[in-house]
């Protein structure tokens, strides 16, 4: 893990800006160690906020996954429908936390129970017009 | 662990008919409600007694454009001006709304509280629907991921299915299990075995010379084709009730179910629910269920009971892994076993734990805000022998209801006596 001392607050825009930057960060538990993705400001067990920003490697392994044919808006304006369906998913990541985005490189339309446990790696995929086209987090298969 | 200071009783409870009614608004459902509540009081209700009211209720702003409802529920019933207070916790706005109710009484702030449940969701088309739920999820973090509320359970799904050897077959259970049910249910909104359902898609497959859907008539499970995954039968099964929810309407030729006028004891709720709020979704949370089961130790610790004492439970059944999952998570069976005792039928109406006699949020309909209400219509009903064609052959003292609100980050658990 690179460690990263830039002092951004923990919140949505931060997290946000570092995957817009191409980076998947998380935060740390400077005491614990434990490490939040997403990160949160708080650790929920200690209730400690001595965080720090912590760039995670973006290795991960497909805990549970599902086709989606309905999808949402955001979805629907991307370009996916019934007859192009695709795969979200929840990834465990190296580090330990499990962090939820769509996952490339996988047929949606023959879902397959033996994807669980497959090695991915983190991506971002670019969407969206003018000031709102921004970053998504999203895994693809290696 | 600490007990209500004063015991609370379910005097009466109604529901609307539920289904689809585009001729109606949520106050409309209500009044329905409010009336078949007021009819099932065995010595009648004198509205004047109730002296606030707790609406369960998760998104009248997107589905209708309509917020602050409580107020306006309880003005349309004659209740104004009283407090009236809205409760949101996604799906289990409902149950939620009756913690509130019963913590008042509990309180001694009030005798008499009426709580219910309202939700209307099919004003908008099925993405407006989609994107609705979608909020009680974390828009932040999940949503983007493109996960819908569909999507989360059938996540769970596969984590489940994965971690513990589940087929789909034993989701498929579940809902041939609830729809049975249903099919008894004069105020589901699905009364129709899935058998029907398969045979009526079959029957139209010929019609047009399609390929016919892998299901056998009957009660029994669809053959598994050689080299087909039985996800893959489960998965067509589940989009036809998608279809059929869609066209949605009412049923024709119904009746209320209303048990008869005659004195019949009271249900007392005995000590308390359990409510626990939980961390942000983990829609692979197998491994999270110690933390989902903390609702119902809760609950049990507080009534004084164990889940082997509990003889039926309306569960959270939004999807049917959730009812395989709820089942593991109220004591029923052991983590993992859930699927198992699906498949062996031990969660029907003649086994040994009857769950969702009502036919459950899958074939009574989920109007979210109102389900974990409508629970509490079933379980008053079974407990007093006045289910009708669906009531179940033992003596019910002892009932509970589950509700779940989000992908578990609240879980409220109710514990009813009959005394």
């Amino acid at each position: 893990m690179m460690e990263n001392t830039a002092e951004r607050p923990f919140t949505l825009a931060s997290f946000q800006a570092y995957m817009n930057e191409g980076r998947l960060m998380g935060s740390r538990n400077r005491a614990t160690g434990e490490v939040f993705a997403p990160p949160r400001p708080i650790d929920p067990a200690t209730h400690s906020d001595d965080m720090e920003w912590v760039e995670l490697s973006g290795r991960g392994t497909l805990a549970a996954f599902t086709s989606v044919y309905i999808g949402t808006s955001a979805m629907i304006d991307a370009g996916y429908d019934r007859k192009k369906p695709y795969v979200a998913g929840v990834v465990e990541l190296e580090e330990g936390p499990r962090i939820s985005a769509q996952i490339l490189g996988l047929d949606a339309a023959r879902p397959d129970m033996a994807w669980i446990g497959r090695p991915l790696r983190a991506t971002f995929v670019e969407r969206g017009e003018g000031e709102k086209r921004r970053a998504y987090l999203a895994f693809e298969t290696m | 662990m600490r007990k209500l200071n004063r015991g609370v009783a379910v005097v009466g409870t109604g529901m609307s008919q539920f289904g689809s009614f585009p001729e109606k608004t949520t106050r409309d459902l209500f009044v329905e409600a409010f009336q078949d509540m007021r009819a099932s009081v065995d010595r009648g209700l004198d509205p004047n007694d109730i002296e606030a009211i707790y609406i369960g209720n998760y998104s009248s702003d997107l589905f209708e454009g309509q917020g602050h409802t409580a107020p306006i529920m309880a003005d349309w019933v004659g209740l104004a001006p009283r407090p009236a207070t809205r409760v949101e916790d996604a799906c289990a706005s409902g149950g939620v709304a009756l913690r509130q109710g019963i913590l008042a009484v509990a309180s001694g702030l009030y005798d008499v509280v009426l709580v219910g449940g309202i939700e209307k969701m099919s004003n908008l088309p099925i993405s407006g629907v989609t994107d609705a739920l979608a909020t009680a999820g974390d828009v932040s973090f999940e949503i983007p991921a493109g996960f819908t509320f569909p999507g989360f359970y059938a996540a769970m799904a596969t984590a489940y299915m994965h971690r513990y050897g589940a087929s789909a077959d034993a989701l498929l259970r579940v809902g041939i299990k609830n729809h049975d049910n249903g099919k008894l249910n004069p105020k589901a909104q699905f009364q129709a075995r899935i058998a029907d359902l398969m045979a009526g898609r079959i029957a139209r497959a010929q019609q047009k010379g399609l390929p016919v859907p892998g299901w056998q008539n009957g009660d029994g499970l669809p053959p598994r084709r050689r080299g087909q995954p039985a996800h893959r039968l489960a998965a067509a099964a589940v989009r036809l009730l998608a279809r059929h929810r869609r066209r949605g309407g009412r049923p024709a030729g119904q009746r209320g179910d209303r048990p008869p006028l005659q004195r019949r004891p009271a249900l007392r709720r005995r000590h308390g629910p359990g409510q626990r709020h939980l961390r942000p979704a983990r829609p692979a949370g197998a491994d999270r269920a110690a933390r989902r089961r903390g609702a119902a130790r809760q609950a049990y610790e507080m009534a004084g009971v164990t889940a082997a004492d509990i003889k039926i439970a309306e569960v959270h059944d939004c999807f049917t892994i959730a009812e395989i999952i709820a089942t593991e998570d109220l004591g029923f069976f052991a983590p993992g076993t859930g699927h198992e005792a699906a498949e062996e039928g031990l969660t029907s109406r003649q086994g040994p734990k009857p769950v969702n006699t009502s036919g459950g949020l899958k074939s009574k309909g989920h109007p979210v805000g109102a389900s974990g209400a409508a629970q509490v219509v079933e379980v008053w009903k079974q407990m007093r022998g006045a289910a009708g064609e669906r009531q179940v052959d033992r003596d019910v003292d002892l009932a509970l209801t589950h509700n779940v609100g989000g992908t578990g980050q609240t879980c409220v658990v109710h514990v009813y006596e009959r005394r």
